[in-house]
């Protein structure tokens, strides 16, 4: 036993950093498809969306992250816990079944309803949103809230006799200014603005519910010389077939309408560059009226709705080989971007990496505790690798967009993460005391949840807007203004262990305790120097862009409230106002004056920045700035009831 | 040395002080901050940042109190601060010169925002495509301009900055052969007509549209995208007598005709403009989308300026990229509905490169300290032992 254990605590930082080194190798297994149908292929597919071209996976994704918050979707939601493999319908699945199948999707239970009200107006009442499970066991479960009680998902099925009413009160909602919206306003604008995202998805490929389009088009080519002859003729007044010039008016009504349903561009131009050369199904089918003949990439679209529908297969593979290497002749490299982005969202590597702070933390809470140096070293260890992951998946993404790392709300707090980390790695590194990995793992942890529910409102890689769309500001002031706020951040976790470590444990000695002020100094020093510089190359770009160099707007205030937050800081320590404990207590409130500007100036709604969202984030802010007040305040009670005080005192 | 003055000197040299202010000065961004969802962001200037007190009507009653400090009280303390501790308690050293040098830039910032503030004046040039103009409209000043356009070819035209009716005073200039009496003014009205108010009070005006109008008084807006529309009651008042009361507003977009002298004459209210010795014709404005959306790649205007030597000279003035010409900068700012009007931005800030010499000291400034600082951290660090046992 004793052998064994000195063996674990030399070995374990090794154990630590393979273990988690075996789980991120996880996600470079490639996607595989669930049945003999080549899905995954489609997913591969590239369409122009948003102004971007994306895999048809992306589109999948992005879609089901914002009706249902999760990708995949959960064929038997009472099972409650992660299904089983056959349980779940992959993203990529489900938009297949949209486009050709959608009274199968109609059913899929993906359309999240949690306001009490807006259950009422959709039709459900207390008893018919009660899950029954078969078993006592889960029932059990259930009561303690261990499993779903309540469905909280609805198909598209369930809410269609209700589509009227939905309609009428987002459209009252929809008057209110979105700041002042009540929480039914907000859930049924929110609903209704999925259902319509659903409805356009249908229409991506084909009439929605068209069973036989390829014979519809097939039949439509071949009638097409005829019956444009016979439409000049009638516009002519010459003689004609009134009954084929009546069917060619009501092909053309049909596909105006599919033109103008969707926002994905599934057709491609016939030059890879041309991105105004992309267009949607409906466009290129009015086009045949032009060209006489149906565009074969729509052909194959509609080919491979028949193949699915019919679940064949070889068809559905053979279409998608065609298509691909057609693609490939024109599209080329410019495929390399599409096919790397359906391999980055299966591998989701800022998902995986959540898990590992959590270890991270715990390894090194451990340390405080146990066999210091081992646990030490193995919460080091596993730090660097997921920061090393985090930094590849944001490189990544920065290849696939062509930006700099930080582009909106999303990207940047996977970047105030990853620099976060970076910061207490570097820290601990000078400082071996397991103190600044708490913070790390606390900061990296954070902001990738936060990233996590950011990525609910869609795409995270959107085309900027006109203003922002500069590559030279958003890499100097957007980078340096965002490593204030990590830079904070990071002062502000090293003052919650100073005040949690000093006032609940015996472990902060006067060593480490000397070690935090250095630290937390040094960081505010940077700090300061990182969010004045990135407020004043905002100024600048401001001068450059709108002629005034500061505008007092929201975002503006929020960064120079961080800036003069920083240098007060610095000023009460010059000045010996405050002391270790004071210097520990105004870092944390740093994290209040950071997390404001962060997200609290966008929730004004007003401002060149008010690009962010959202107000169920609301409750998030007042909540951490809570918890900070309170954290404050323990840092104000006597240093003699401070357990690490008493303990020297002794 | 008497006491008090001391006890002077020794506040305003003192860090505390500083501290104090920067609090205050945080707490005044705060509030404003928030204070933009009701005011405006030009609302908010006003009231707190180019203002020595924030003054707030006492709940329930009508008195207006000083209640907080502004932007220049505070801005003017920190700089007396930083002055007099500059010059009472720092002796130079070299390895102070990052602090000299970061604190410097500040005085230089503070007094850069002072001058801009007090300079800086915005103004729109609204333009059609093929349309050319050579003056841009204030976005918040009005005027009334008093027209004499009895020339076919050239219009005399006289302007009276609002302020001026505002105050009341009987103008007479020597480029009209009558006085302008203001009667009373409005900040912001709605107008309409007399039949849709019958509860409205008579009208003051003799001549013109306005005995026809009722005035509905507004309240003053701050917000970015709103506008005041002023209205006064102008007399007019010849050698004679008078002409007539005239309503005039920035709500009507006519002029109203009068016959004096034998000459013709129109009055009209509208945004004050801002004549260049140039003039800038629209070429082409732009506004690319991203393919299969309606959001904005770019907004640009091709425009050609018109020297007075009378040269020509073509310009591309798109987001990020402003036009800088004769003391003025051209920004594209927005445009109307159509894609066929241009709304560019001019702006005239002769201070306009203070800040950037202010912020280039202070980031030099602190660079030098930090690196100072972290030199000497470096030094002491390596003495001392930090590992785990």
């Amino acid at each position: 036993m004793k052998a064994f254990l000195s063996f674990l605590r030399r070995w374990l930082p090794l154990l630590a950093v393979a273990g988690g080194a075996i789980f991120l190798a996880l996600m470079f297994i490639p996607p595989s498809n669930p049945t003999d149908l080549d899905v995954v292929g489609f997913g591969r597919l590239p369409v122009l969306s948003g102004g971007r071209m994306k895999p048809m996976d992306t589109v999948a994704r992005s879609s089901l992250l914002q009706i249902q918050h999760r990708q995949d979707i959960y064929l038997d939601d009472a099972a409650g816990l992660p299904p089983a493999k056959e349980d779940i319908l992959t993203p990529i699945e489900w938009l297949l079944d949209v486009i050709y199948r959608p009274a199968k999707a109609d059913t899929d239970r993906i359309f999240v309803i949690d306001n009490q009200d807006l259950l009422n107006l959709a039709g459900q009442t207390s008893e018919s949103v009660a899950i029954h499970y078969p078993d006592t066991e889960r029932s059990i479960l259930a009561d303690f809230d261990f499993m779903p009680a309540n469905w909280r998902r609805f198909s598209y099925a369930q809410l269609k006799p209700y589509l009227d009413k939905i309609d009428n009160q987002a459209k009252l909602a929809n008057d209110v200014p979105a700041q002042s919206r009540s929480a039914f306003q907000n859930a049924v604008v929110q609903l209704f603005e999925s259902l319509v995202l659903y409805q356009r998805l249908e229409s991506t490929v084909q009439v929605p519910g068209a069973d036989h389009f390829v014979n519809e088009l097939l039949d439509f080519q071949s009638a097409l010389p005829q019956g444009i002859e016979a439409l000049r003729a009638k516009e002519a007044g010459q003689a004609h077939n009134e009954e084929l010039a009546e069917g060619m008016l009501r092909i053309g009504e049909r596909y105006n309408a599919l033109a103008t349903a969707t926002d994905v561009l599934v057709i491609p131009p016939a030059a890879a560059a041309d991105l105004n050369g992309w267009k949607t199904a409906g466009r290129s089918l009015l086009e045949s009226f032009g060209t006489q003949r149906v565009d074969e990439n729509e052909l194959i679209y509609a080919g491979l709705g028949a193949a699915w529908r019919s679940q064949r297969a070889d068809e559905f593979n053979h279409l998608i080989g065609v298509y691909t290497q057609e693609l490939q002749r024109e599209f080329g490299s410019r495929l390399g971007k599409t096919n790397l982005e359906v391999l980055f969202n299966s591998a989701e590597p800022f998902y995986r990496a959540m898990p590992l702070y959590v270890i991270v933390f715990l390894l090194a809470i451990m340390a405080w505790i146990f066999w210091p140096e081992s646990f030490r070293r193995a919460a080091l260890g596993l730090a660097f690798l997921t920061w090393v992951v985090m930094a590849a998946g944001i490189l990544t993404r920065m290849w696939l967009e062509g930006r700099p790392p930080v582009t909106n709300l999303y990207s940047s707090a996977l970047y105030i993460g990853w620099g976060g980390v970076l910061i207490c790695l570097v820290l601990e590194t000078v400082f071996p005391l397991a103190i600044a990995l708490l913070p790390a793992a606390a900061v990296g942890f954070a902001t990738l949840f936060i990233a996590q529910h950011l990525a609910l409102s869609g795409d995270t890689m959107e085309m900027m807007r006109a203003v922002l769309d500069s590559n030279f500001w958003l890499a100097t002031h957007v980078l340096t203004v965002t490593s204030g706020y990590f830079t904070t951040f990071v002062a502000g976790g090293l003052g919650l262990v100073y005040i949690c470590g000093g006032l609940f444990t015996t472990k902060l000695t006067p060593k480490a305790r000397d070690a935090l002020a250095r630290m937390v100094y040094a960081v505010i020093c940077f700090a300061t120097l990182f969010s004045f510089v990135g407020t004043v190359l905002g100024g600048i770009w401001a001068d450059q862009s709108w002629g005034r160099f500061w505008g007092w707007d929201p975002k503006e205030n929020g960064a120079l409230i961080i800036v003069l937050w920083n240098a007060l800081i610095l000023h009460a320590r010059w000045g010996g106002m405050v002391k270790q404990r004071g210097l520990m207590c105004l870092a944390v409130f740093g994290n209040v004056v950071t997390s404001w500007s962060w997200f609290g100036t966008n929730m004004l709604g007003i401002g060149l920045h008010s690009y962010g969202f959202t107000t169920a984030a609301f409750w998030w802010l007042i909540l951490f700035v809570a918890s900070q007040i309170v954290f404050i305040a323990l840092g104000l009670i006597p240093l003699a009831r401070w357990r690490s005080f008493a303990a020297v005192s002794v | 040395m008497s006491n008090p003055f001391r006890a002077a000197r020794d506040l305003f040299v003192s860090l505390k002080l500083t501290v104090v202010l920067l609090v205050l000065s945080i707490i005044l961004i705060f509030w404003a901050t928030l204070s933009q969802t009701d005011l405006g962001v030009w609302g908010v200037q006003q009231k707190f940042f180019h203002s020595l007190f924030v003054v707030v009507k006492i709940p329930g009653t009508e008195v207006m109190a000083p209640i907080y400090p502004g932007g220049y009280l505070i801005g003017g303390l920190l700089l007396v601060n930083l002055l007099a501790a500059h010059f009472y308690r720092f002796k130079y050293t070299w390895r102070k010169t990052g602090i000299w040098l970061t604190h410097l830039g500040l005085i230089l910032l503070l007094v850069g925002e002072l001058l801009s503030g007090l300079q800086q004046k915005d103004y729109d040039l609204t333009i059609n495509n093929g349309q050319t103009l050579n003056y841009a409209e204030s976005q918040r000043d009005d005027e009334v301009a008093i027209i004499d356009d009895t020339d076919a070819k050239n219009d005399v035209v006289t302007a009276i900055p609002n302020r001026l009716l505002e105050g009341g005073d009987t103008i007479q200039t020597p480029g009209l052969p009558f006085r302008v009496v203001p009667q009373f003014f409005f900040q912001n009205v709605n107008l309409t007509r007399r039949e849709n108010a019958p509860d409205a009070p008579p009208s003051m005006a003799t001549a013109g549209i306005g005995s026809r109008l009722a005035v509905i008084p507004l309240p003053a807006t701050g917000k970015e995208n709103e506008r005041n529309l002023p209205a006064a009651y102008v007399e007019l008042v010849g050698a004679q007598g008078s002409l007539g009361t005239f309503l005039v507003s920035s709500f009507l977009e006519m002029p109203q005709h009068f016959s004096y002298g034998g000459r013709d004459w129109k009055i009209i209210m509208r945004p004050a403009r801002r004549y260049f010795p140039f003039s800038v014709t629209l070429q082409k404005f732009r506004h690319d989308v991203y393919p299969g959306t309606d959001n904005a790649v770019n907004f640009s205007s091709d425009v050609t300026l018109h020297q007075p030597d009378g040269s020509t000279r073509n310009f591309h003035i798109y987001m990020n990229n402003p036009l800088r010409y004769g003391g003025l900068t051209f920004y594209q700012a927005s445009f109307l509905p159509g894609d066929q009007t241009s709304i560019l931005e001019v702006v005239r800030n002769p201070s306009w490169r203070i800040p950037y010499i202010a912020c280039a000291m202070m980031a030099v400034g602190m660079i030098f300290q930090f690196l100072l600082s972290l030199t000497r951290f470096w030094n002491r660090h390596r003495a001392a032992d930090y590992s785990v046992a």
